[in-house]
């Protein structure tokens, strides 16, 4: 995190690019489930890289972010069905998710701490009760059906048809990589930087000559254009959208992926989100009630893991950023 | 002189508890001032009244002729009005460059930027590192701040401090928890930035050595006013001086 950057590692880089390779080779050798799956993982994986940029990086926890999963999701639905033009779905949900995070964060991040929690939940909800309330817009509790998996198309130009499964596949990824490039660069520049320093002290920041709420609403609009672009590649895949996900369970996942990965490390979410569904996925199997069973894995790893699974590289990389709660455990299991 | 802060009739209360009580002062650029009080005098209140912290309920202030009394803490900043703080505060599980880079960016209008690596900031990693060689911490920048000794965080807090190049900053106990030798070096500081950064700064101290070495000028604040103000010869005389500090005599002596 050093200024003068401590460049990935030579294994890290190679692993990194041993990864996307697999990503890119994934619908040849993988049947149609899995690629399904990493859709799931890469979306949830953008999702909760925007949760984190608030949480371990400006300090803010909020548990409302589903709210704009759904504006991003819904808004995407919306021109889909009335323009069959991805791009212009995808962009102009992220676009709404954007607008909509804007103007709930002039509010929210007035409080901070828990009445930051309390509101962006409260404001989460409404959103929700909207979804499942404005049956003429959202069409209720029915959600939206028939939602194309439109093509990739600039009129006139080019047109891309991304139907098939596999293909659309590309654009989750490709979407999701530079998600996770901006992101990246984002956190090691001097924004980056300047919410670190409001997540450890934000009067400091402030008397720093940091306008402190401007950067809180900065980073909460990026959240919200991460989660809206998370919501927004969910309905060419699903090819339906439903009020749930705007429930603040759904909130809850970026939530827990982030925990399972890790709070202070860039890949955690990255991590978590793959754990998440893998969990998820083998309990599944075995129990109707999987969510139970994902509970208590998610405490014992929390309860082992205060760090999350990122912690465990910790020491070897310096990838992630140690703190004293983490160390004291390490001490401990050590 | 001309002054840099005036504060006119200020009042601040916290319910029925009046912290601060119609004070009235002027703080002229280079000349040192340290405010003296007992516990509870106001002190750090009146800090947090002139730097932004706390609007008051009554009064005005103005710093270089400009009325900055409902203006918010970050804008003072950039005017040129900076702190450091009684209870440690500084950026702890950032590196010790980092948080010198903080409000540097922040005074270059660059700490928004987004999308390119701290490394293209050389003017500004310069500045910072320069910052470091004048707080006595150069070969410390890449450790995580908070694993300082409690000496070197306290040298840190004051960089952060004098990293916005501030005209005029407060120092609320710059010497509290440091051992002797720790203290010196702490004095020595203030007093060469004072002369080579042509920073005014206004000390809160308890340690009157400190305060006598250094002070050019002596406000004495008591039960939320100004009970006296003056150079420190006049003020080491002060019978009613020596009232308030009654048991404590021998400080002044």
């Amino acid at each position: 995190m050093s200024p003068a950057p401590d460049r990935l590692s030579p294994q890290i880089t190679t692993l990194i690019v041993l990864l996307v390779v697999a990503l890119f080779l994934l619908p040849w050798v993988a049947g149609r489930y899995p690629v399904y799956l990493a859709m799931q993982i890469l979306i949830l994986a953008v999702f909760s890289l925007g949760f984190n940029l608030l949480l371990g990086y400006t300090g803010l926890l909020s548990f409302g972010q589903a709210g704009f999963f759904a504006v991003g999701a819904y808004a995407c639905a919306k021109i889909l069905l009335a323009v069959p033009n991805l791009i212009l779905g995808i962009a102009g949900g992220v676009a709404c998710a954007g607008v909509a995070a804007l103007l709930l964060g002039i509010l929210s991040v007035r409080h901070t701490r828990i009445y930051f929690a309390m509101l962006t939940l409260a404001f989460g909800m409404m959103i929700y009760s909207i979804a499942w309330k404005w049956r003429d817009f959202t069409g209720g509790d029915d959600g939206l059906v028939g939602i194309p998996r439109a093509p990739l198309e600039i009129p006139g130009i080019v047109s891309v048809s991304v139907a098939a499964m596999d293909r659309y596949y590309y654009v989750v990824l490709v979407l999701s990589l530079l998600a996770i490039l901006a992101m990246y660069r984002l956190i090691r520049s001097p924004l980056g930087l300047t919410l670190q320093a409001i997540r450890e002290s934000d009067t400091r920041a402030e008397f720093a000559g940091v306008p402190v709420r401007k950067y809180r609403l900065i980073a909460f609009t990026v959240a919200g254009l991460y989660a809206g672009l998370a919501g927004a590649l969910l309905p060419p895949l699903e090819n339906t959208v439903t009020p749930p996900i705007a429930h603040w369970s759904t909130s809850a996942e970026p939530v827990l992926a982030t925990l399972l990965g890790g709070v202070h490390s860039f890949a955690g979410p990255i991590v978590g989100a793959f754990l998440f569904f893998v969990i998820k996925d083998v309990i599944v199997r075995f129990t109707e009630y999987w969510l139970i069973w994902f509970g208590i894995i998610v405490v014992a790893l929390v309860i082992g893991f205060p760090g999350g699974v990122m912690s465990i590289f910790a020491r070897r990389h310096r990838r992630v950023v140690q703190h004293p709660d983490d160390a004291d455990h390490m001490h401990k299991v050590q | 002189m001309t002054d840099l802060l005036r504060i006119e009739d200020a009042t601040k209360r916290f319910g029925d508890f009046v912290a601060i009580n119609g004070v009235s002062l002027a703080l002229p650029a280079g000349r040192l001032t340290a405010i003296i009080g007992p516990n509870g005098a106001g002190k750090t209140t009146l800090i947090n009244l002139a730097t932004g912290a706390f609007v008051p309920d009554r009064g005005e202030m103005y710093f270089k002729g400009d009325e900055i009394t409902h203006l918010p803490v970050h804008q003072r900043v950039r005017k040129g009005l900076s702190r450091s703080f009684q209870v440690m505060n500084i950026f702890a599980h950032l590196s010790v460059l980092q948080n010198i880079l903080v409000p540097v960016l922040a005074m270059r209008g660059r700490a928004g930027f987004p999308f390119h690596e701290m490394t293209r900031e050389t003017e500004a990693v310069t500045e910072a590192r320069r910052i470091l060689r004048e707080i006595r911490l150069p070969d410390a920048e890449n450790l995580p701040a908070g694993t300082l000794s409690h000496g070197d965080q306290r040298l840190l807090e004051l960089g952060i401090a004098i990293a916005p190049a501030p005209e005029l900053c407060f120092l609320d106990e710059p010497s509290s928890g440091l051992t002797p030798v720790e203290r010196t070096m702490v004095m020595e500081l203030i007093r060469r930035l004072s002369t080579e950064r042509r920073t005014t700064f206004v000390i809160v101290e308890h340690d009157m050595d400190v305060v006598f070495a250094l002070a050019d000028w002596i406000v004495v604040m008591n039960r939320g006013q100004v009970l006296i103000e003056g150079p420190p010869a006049e003020i080491r005389e002060n019978h009613a001086v020596r009232e308030v500090y009654l048991g404590e005599e021998e400080l002044l002596a």
